[in-house]
């Protein structure tokens, strides 16, 4: 079995394959499909407007709702496969689960409910007995004989990262929302699960709070080596934090591929209206002058306004919609728009009395004009023009 | 006043608490969360002693446990004597009889334990009965002392079921009311009034310390 060593060599990449098949009373049907390789510490989200099925699928990943029909397996692990009677339990699957609502155990102290998962080492091992080291402990319904050792600090670890190490003695009525979520965090990592599944965990929670917790969930992603799922329907949240995101409408997986590649060319109008139309694409900050962050993508460089400063050398999301692109024939000359690309017309796509014309200008570009301007423009593809972006309509998302 | 009939009462409370205690948990927990389509109907059997005439419970009970059926039969053979007109028989009725008052309390209790937090057990590896000790038990002490008071105060205060099953013998099944009973009957009044108040007034310490543990007087709110 290959199980995930966080702290120890680079476990491999682990697949995800759900196949799975839901009727509710309603009429509403989910057919989920979706294979996705998980590599240790990266996350896949799944987006869709709400009553998609999301939450109902990451609820059969869990093990706590089951399909009518399909598999669900994980590296080699099957969890579900109706067509041969397997159905493994949430408590033998070994993953973390945290809910939009902290979801703690109200007579528990936060010492109790972060150590609840911890199971102590049978009788028989002579290091058991210690009440409060957790050197001695093994993960929850380890096969027999097969002991994995959770060191001390990586609990503490976790609760470093979260800051909660001062909270451990209060009940969890005693706490904000933002640090019983952070307790139910600590709680789903400390066991170590193989998977962690987040369902709109941040989505109860204020601005400034949402914001400093993907990023804590994302350095303990990578400080832990889990890999982790989820479920938002957040754009900024999916773009902030996802390394692979799969799109869910209807109960149905429409698209998946890499967070700017889904983003940036979604497969048909549908998935378009729920992600928003836009380019995404990834860059690098390279410098700030007079309120402008300089974005460097791939060989261009690109302008953008942004309140907060952001510091150098930070992976970015560069988001522009396309009727914020104007195109211009030939060389430009100044105008009020700061970024000024020169760029080839790839193709024209007709959508009414709009045009969309898709550019390569270093990177994808899509831009939305009208028939008459595209005639009076005498555009075709190969044509060379210039795109003209206005520094306050690029819209930069941090990668956290 | 009668002390050999309230010693009996408190010690045929105290055995039939412990046995519902025993019985009804795990009932209380099947009833609960138990998928069955039928179990509605254990459910109409447990409640039945709230509406039955405790003379039909007992009838019911007496013969059951009689010469007659071949339970009675069976423990007759083994024990050597028959259940009727003995402790052991009277401690069988009672359970039933105060069934209800203990595994309502109980299953309205483990069915307001919010189920996320029984999901969040599952999920951290713990298995449905560990759950049900670490997390259901320990939400339910409320209901839990709520079904042991009131178990015990209707067993105290029985009456119909014991004279059918029991009936009226010194030390083995007089309990406190068949002596207030026999007080009246033969018009020592002062005997059956020390008695009865002893009886109201335990019993309504009793209720008291249930309600106000359900309107958690005491108890800081829970969530």
């Amino acid at each position: 079995m290959a199980e995930a060593a966080p702290l120890g060599g680079r476990p491999a990449a682990r697949t995800l394959h759900v196949a799975v098949d839901q009727r509710f009373a309603s009429g509403f049907a989910i057919d989920a499909r979706l294979d996705v390789a998980l590599e240790p510490g990266s996350m896949l989200v799944l987006f869709g407007p709400s009553a998609a099925g999301k939450t109902t699928v990451l609820r059969q990943i869990a093990g706590l709702e089951r399909p009518d029909a399909g598999a669900i397996r994980f590296g080699d692990d099957t969890w579900c496969d109706t067509t041969q009677g397997v159905w493994r339990p949430p408590q033998s699957r070994h993953v973390g689960v945290v809910f939009q609502e902290p979801t703690l155990f109200p007579h528990l102290t936060v010492r109790e409910n972060i150590h609840y998962g911890i199971r102590v080492r049978p009788r028989s091992d002579p290091a058991s007995g210690s009440a409060s080291g957790f050197g001695d402990r093994v993960r929850p319904g380890s096969d027999p004989g097969q002991t994995w050792v959770r060191p001390h600090r990586t609990v503490a670890e976790i609760e470093k990262v979260l800051g909660i190490e001062g909270l451990e003695d209060r009940y969890p009525r005693a706490l904000s929302g933002g640090e019983g979520q952070r307790v139910a965090l600590a709680r789903a990592l400390a066991p170590d699960p193989q998977l962690l599944l987040l369902d709109e965990p941040f989505a109860a929670l204020d601005l400034p709070t949402r914001l400093r917790l993907r990023r804590e969930v994302r350095t303990l992603l990578q400080l832990t080596g889990t890999p982790a799922i989820l479920v938002t329907h957040d754009r900024g949240e999916a773009l902030a934090m996802g390394d692979v995101v799969a799109v869910l409408i209807g109960g149905r997986v429409r698209q998946v591929g890499p967070v700017s590649d889904v983003f940036s060319r979604p497969a048909d109008a549908a998935i378009a209206t729920s992600l928003g139309i836009e380019t995404v694409v990834p860059g690098r900050v390279d410098g700030t002058s007079d309120g402008l962050v300089r974005v460097a993508v791939g060989a261009v460089s690109v302008d953008a306004a942004e309140r907060d400063p952001i510091p150098n050398d930070t992976a970015v999301y560069v988001c522009i919609r396309a009727e914020d692109v104007t195109l211009e024939s030939g060389a430009s000359g100044p105008a009020s728009a700061r970024n000024h690309l020169p760029a080839l017309v790839v193709s024209i796509a007709h959508e009414g009395p709009i045009d969309r014309v898709t550019l390569d200008c270093g990177f994808g570009l899509d831009a939305v004009i009208t028939r008459r301007s595209r005639e009076e423009l005498n555009l075709a593809p190969g044509a060379q023009v210039t795109a003209a972006i206005k520094a306050t309509s690029i819209h930069l998302v941090p990668r956290l | 006043m009668d002390w050999s009939a309230i010693w009996l009462s408190v010690r045929l409370a105290v055995t039939t608490t412990l046995v519902l205690l025993a019985v009804g948990i795990p009932l209380a927990y099947w009833i609960v969360y138990s998928p069955a389509r039928w179990k509605f109907l254990v459910e109409s059997i447990v409640a039945l002693p709230l509406v039955l005439p405790p003379t039909v419970l007992g009838f019911y009970v007496l013969v059951a446990i009689g010469p007659l059926s071949p339970f009675g039969r069976a423990y007759a053979r083994v024990a050597g004597h028959g259940l009727p007109f003995t402790f052991e028989g009277l401690l069988i009725a009672s359970v039933l009889y105060s069934m209800p008052f203990a595994v309502q309390p109980f299953a309205t209790e483990f069915a307001s334990v919010d189920r996320r937090l029984l999901e969040a057990s599952w999920s951290l590896g713990a298995s449905r009965l560990e759950t049900f000790r670490r997390v259901v038990i320990p939400l339910s002490v409320r209901g839990l002392v709520t079904g042991i008071v009131l178990s015990f105060a209707h067993t105290l205060g029985e009456f119909g079921v014991v004279l059918m099953v029991g009936g009226n013998l010194p030390g083995v099944t007089r309990t406190v009311s068949i002596s207030i009973y026999d007080a009246v009957q033969s018009l020592d009044y002062a005997s059956a009034s020390r008695t009865s108040l002893l009886l109201l007034i335990v019993s309504f310490l009793i209720l008291t310390c249930t309600y106000s543990l359900q309107r958690s007087v005491w108890l800081k709110p829970r969530r």
